[in-house]
């Protein structure tokens, strides 16, 4: 178990230092050195920098210096808390990101909770009625769901929101709401626009998620040991709910590794159609400004929050699955 | 494998049981396929889509990157099948642009008095077929006029471009990027699923841990983060091959996935020690005897690969972060239909949507259909 943890825990620090390498290479792409983008920013609003600020910058940032030496430098500052400043909009990038950070956990939290909401239910049901009219009609939605690009079904769903209830269904808070500081009011506002992006984001995912569980809990019906149930003159409830379907949910919870990087992927994707106020519409525009320190940051902080919710993945599924816990199973 | 099937038959063969006996892999797996109509229907679908690639100059009908301000957002025409007598000769109305003096707006009239009958084969823009042969002829055209006056099946965008003549050059875009990122991902995924299978311990280690990795990190932010270094002045050409680049560096994982799992699985079967015992060198052993056997689930994989690198290019051009203009691709088409503005001035710009669904599934069922015609336990 103790085994289990720390191999999970070394491969979460690895893809966080991966992640920040890639970082690194983002902040590093555009030609020239961002003191010479800094300097050009601060002409264009009329402040001059001497040449031996410039100076005194790049040394400060380790830019005479080899690359590695600059990621060093880069990511001791980073591991202190100092992401930079962003060009763009003059402030500290962590003042600037704010809220946003945890918009697009909130919404992709909601995305999960409704993937798993809507998946085992339907899951379950597709498996023991395998083949009836509703099975195939939830995996003809499920193959639909795989193959429509979210940002393609927001776009659908927006244009018939309009068209047919005269609604804008984008944004998060209605414009009461929009500016005001955070009260109950607000909560609340939030979880009434919360449901739309979030079952847009959940769909895809569910779909996938659908299929496995059917499958799972196909290859569970098909064990003796239902049989016996059943020949023990179990209801039929009990003997579908007791054991199979406990036992097809393990490999069910490990794909929570999986599913959090893609839905953080596509919540992206879906704030700039459906304007909502997720790092996305931020990362986006940063990095057409080439605003670098904070593009840099928003994917850095989004991998790492990844990382860190599959790792507490891990650990759920290693307190479902007693297998994982007996150190018998991977 | 088949070595065990042919030796329990050999006292009472047919014709059919021999024809399955001696059949190879691929073959079995073509038999298993036809069973499996949706699968059929979905490959046919998908060769048709191939086709329009191929040929998407012949079928355009108006070149896509002329403009006319003139002819902004003209909405989908209406085809009318029969004349008046009732004879067949389909023909649509001439526009009449005007105007409207409160919104601004150019709202066009259809005029039944000019009618422009619609012909086959007709002479239009120049292009070269195949990249070859230079001609001017296109699969459909107005008779004795210019198309670019009247013809708009799909409608126009904001810059008086043909929708339809743009959306069939963008399927060709759409799909070849497809089929490049696919090729780059399946040569890095069989080469590393490979080592990685054949060889295990610590390589095998090293490289199942840099797929986890890979794996575990939010693509999107990624590639838009890469994708947004590419400079400025680099040609439509060089932009496409950094963006399968971009897309392939995530893609092949899954590939490699596969062919590892093929390797350990057929190291241990019978027919590989025999062909050892015999002899057989390395590379012979790894491209006479294993690779034929799992051909089939490669393909499966790579059809199920495909329409993932399309959903990569689509949504990265869409953001505006992959291919740019001039290049037209779906996802730069949908870029012009990005807000709720675009959409409730020119909803037919949402028609792209169609043709990246459909393509989509039909690659979807595919791959699914050849996934379980590969699997002889299935």
């Amino acid at each position: 178990m103790i085994a289990y943890i720390v191999r999970r825990l070394i491969l979460a620090l690895l893809t966080i230092w991966a992640i920040s390498v890639v970082t690194f290479v983002i902040i590093q792409l555009p030609p020239g050195d961002f003191v010479d983008a800094y300097i050009v920013q601060l002409s264009a609003s009329g402040s001059v920098v001497r040449f031996e600020e410039a100076q005194a910058l790049r040394q400060l940032y380790g830019l005479d210096q080899p690359v590695w030496v600059q990621y060093g430098k880069w990511i001791i500052r980073v591991v202190q808390g100092d992401f930079g400043a962003s060009m763009e909009w003059n402030r500290p990038v962590t003042e600037v990101i704010g809220d946003r950070l945890w918009m697009t956990i909130v919404i992709s939290f909601a995305a999960i909770i409704i993937t798993w909401g809507i998946a085992l239910p339907i899951g379950i049901y597709s498996a023991v009625r395998q083949y009836s009219f509703a099975d195939y009609i939830f995996t003809f939605v499920g193959f639909v769901g795989i193959a429509v690009p979210n940002f393609l079904l927001a776009l659908i769903i927006m244009y018939f929101g309009f068209k047919l209830f005269d609604l804008n269904i984008g944004g998060l808070f209605s414009s009461d709401y929009q500016l005001a500081p955070w009260s109950w009011g607000k909560v609340w506002d939030l979880m009434k626009h919360l449901p739309l992006p979030a079952v847009i984001l959940a769909l895809a995912g569910t779909a996938q998620l659908i299929r496995i569980m059917r499958a799972n809990l196909l290859d569970e019906l098909r064990r003796p040991y239902v049989t016996t149930a059943r020949a023990r003159g179990l209801v039929e409830w009990r003997v579908v709910m007791k054991y199979p379907v406990r036992a097809a949910l393990n490999p069910f919870a490990s794909t929570i590794g999986y599913l959090l990087p893609f839905v953080v992927s596509g919540s992206i994707v879906i704030s700039l159609v459906l304007s909502l106020p997720t790092v996305g519409p931020l990362l986006l525009r940063a990095l057409l400004a080439q605003d670098m320190f904070l593009a840099g940051t928003i994917v850095l902080l989004l991998g790492i929050l990844t990382v860190i919710g599959t790792f507490i993945s891990d650990l759920i599924l290693m307190w479902i699955d007693p297998r994982i816990r007996a150190g018998m199973h991977e | 494998m088949s070595g065990a099937v042919a030796d329990q038959a050999v006292p009472l063969v047919t014709a059919a049981e021999e024809k399955i006996a001696i059949a190879s892999q691929l073959q079995l797996t073509w038999w298993r396929l036809r069973r499996h109509r949706l699968a059929v229907a979905s490959g046919v679908l998908v060769i048709l889509f191939y086709l329009v690639a191929v040929f998407a100059d012949f079928l355009a009908i108006t070149s896509p990157h002329a403009t006319n301000s003139a002819r902004s957002y003209i909405p989908p025409q209406t085809i009318h099948w029969f004349d008046e007598d009732g004879s067949f000769k389909p023909h649509v109305y001439a526009l009449k642009g005007r105007r409207d003096m409160r919104t601004f707006k150019l709202v066009y009239a259809p005029d039944p008095s000019d009618k422009r009958y619609l012909a086959w084969f007709v002479e239009g823009y120049g292009y070269e077929l195949f990249g070859l042969i230079a001609t001017k002829r296109h699969l459909l055209g107005i008779d004795r006029g210019v198309p670019e006056d009247a013809l708009f099946l799909l409608g126009t965008d904001q810059l008086g471009r043909d929708v339809w003549s743009r959306l069939m050059l963008a399927t060709r875009t759409s799909l070849t990027i497809g089929l490049v990122g696919v090729a780059l991902s399946l040569f890095l995924g069989v080469l590393l699923g490979g080592i990685s299978g054949l060889y295990g311990g610590a390589i095998d280690t090293v490289i199942q841990r840099i797929i986890e990795v890979l794996r575990s990190i939010p693509t999107i932010p990624l590639w838009m983060g890469l994708a947004a270094a590419l400079p400025n002045d680099w040609s439509v050409i060089q932009v496409y091959m950094a963006i399968t680049v971009i897309i392939s560096l995530i893609g092949w994982t899954e590939l490699a996935r596969v062919v590892r799992g093929r390797f350990l699985a057929l190291r241990e079967e019978d027919f590989v020690t025999a062909a050892e015992l015999a002899g057989a060198s390395r590379l012979r052993i790894i491209f006479r005897h294993m690779v034929p056997s799992f051909m089939s689930h490669i393909i499966a994989a790579i059809s199920l690969a495909l329409p993932a690198m399309i959903i990569s290019e689509t949504t990265l051009s869409f953001l505006g972060l992959g291919l740019r203009p001039p290049a037209i691709s779906w996802g730069v088409l949908l870029q012009d239909a990005q807000d709720i503005q675009a959409l409730a001035l020119a909803p037919w710009l949402l028609v792209v949507a169609v043709p990246v669904i459909v393509v989509i599934l039909a690659f979807n069922f595919l791959g699914d259909g050849l996934r379980d015609a590969a699997d002889p336990y299935g």
